[in-house]
């Protein structure tokens, strides 16, 4: 019944393949190829998982508990972007924005945890040769030993997981832009800042930060060449993207903390 | 947009009127759920090839929910949901194919 709906639709071109707009069917086609980009990097890690002899297990029931919140925080934000692209179909512009800030606070949550994760496997001595040495701190054996005698676990490891946040940060950016268009760049600006000079010059957070930065620049030009107002088309497109970051935390957490837990 | 694409949108919103609010609740509810019985298998020391297999059937039943109801690809015409769901399951399968024995082969004969 959807299919023949489609050839419905009055038009001078073809009709659509996937019986869908445009924007939206670009979105599912960058999200396939997204998800072999995610597919490898899991891949490489399980790779060096099964390769290696000795694979570490440095998650302790914090990391568990921490990575637990984690991902309670994106199942909720996708719970609210569902909201919001629901509020837009059925025009409530108010509810809508509320939903999406909504989705961006616990994305925000889901960052500033991982963020910490990271900054206190790194300050136990669990680190890649790219990462500035940590002022003063003196590494745990334990993980110091990791990046010794099994260096694939924190390149796999903070790649993987890197990867994840630098998406997630941009998705955080994506439903911004779409929920206050232009009010949304000196936010950012604000964030950038406060990320650039409230973490210290060891942390990869320190230089990582300027990616606001880049996106704000990006975000303006592009507001400058096409200002428009964001229908339920953008947000369900927005939402899209948004799904697909959680739905590749469900793969990455299972297969990375919690096979490798500490018990 | 063009009059296709505003009256394509304008379609794909109406179908998403219709759907049960609730019902994106229940799939929430049952994606903690799952989340939680994962965390609870952790510590429950099971051998890990059990472990693996338990977590990434989880996982996939997860996804499953995600792409379905959240991303509305239950709700797509299936041409979309054939040729996405096929392409990527396929490529994924073929790296299965290769990068899993090798793995195992270099174990096995104690490559370092």
């Amino acid at each position: 019944m959807a299919d023949s709906a489609v050839h419905d639709v009055p038009s001078v071109y073809e009709p659509s393949l996937f019986g869908t707009y445009s924007k939206k069917i670009g979105m599912w086609l960058f999200l396939l190829s997204d998800s072999l980009t995610f597919g490898a990097l899991l891949y490489a890690y399980s790779y060096g998982r099964i390769s290696t002899a000795g694979w570490p297990t440095p998650f302790h029931s914090e990391s568990i508990k921490n990575a637990t919140i984690m991902t309670a925080f994106l199942l909720t934000s996708s719970l609210t972007m569902v909201l919001a692209v629901r509020a837009s179909v059925d025009r409530k512009a108010k509810a809508q924005t509320l939903w999406l800030l909504a989705t961006m606070a616990c994305g925000i949550g889901f960052i500033v945890l991982h963020g910490l994760e990271w900054s206190n496997l790194i300050s136990k001595g669990l680190s890649l040769p790219m990462f500035p040495a940590v002022t003063g701190a003196v590494a745990e054996p334990e993980f110091a030993n990791v990046s010794k005698t099994v260096p694939q676990f924190a390149a796999t490891f903070f790649g993987l997981t890197g990867m994840h946040m630098l998406h997630v940060t941009l998705g955080v950016i994506y439903l911004g832009v779409v929920a206050l268009r232009r009010k949304f760049i000196p936010i950012l600006l604000v964030l950038w800042l406060v990320a650039w000079l409230a973490t210290p010059a060891y942390s990869p957070f320190h230089y990582g930060a300027h990616v606001l930065l880049v996106a704000a620049v990006v975000i303006s030009i592009i507001l400058w060449l096409k200002p428009k107002v964001y229908d339920s088309s953008d947000v369900e497109v927005a939402g899209l993207y948004w799904h697909f970051v959680d739905l590749v935390w469900m793969f990455i957490f299972p297969l990375v903390y919690l096979m490798s837990a500490r018990i | 947009m063009d009059s296709t694409q505003v009256a394509l949108a304008e379609r794909a919103a109406e179908q998403q009127r219709h759907h049960n609010k609730s019902l994106f609740f229940y799939v929430w509810g049952a994606l903690l759920l799952m989340t939680a019985i994962e965390v609870y298998l952790t510590y429950q020391n099971m051998q890990p090839v059990k472990m693996l297999t338990i977590l990434m059937g989880l996982s996939l039943i997860k996804a499953a929910l995600i792409i379905g109801y959240f991303m509305h690809l239950k709700y797509e015409v299936s041409r979309m949901k054939w040729l996405t769901m096929c392409s990527v399951i396929a490529c994924l399968i073929l790296m299965t194919i290769f990068f899993f024995p090798d793995a195992r082969r270099i174990l096995e004969l104690g490559v370092k």
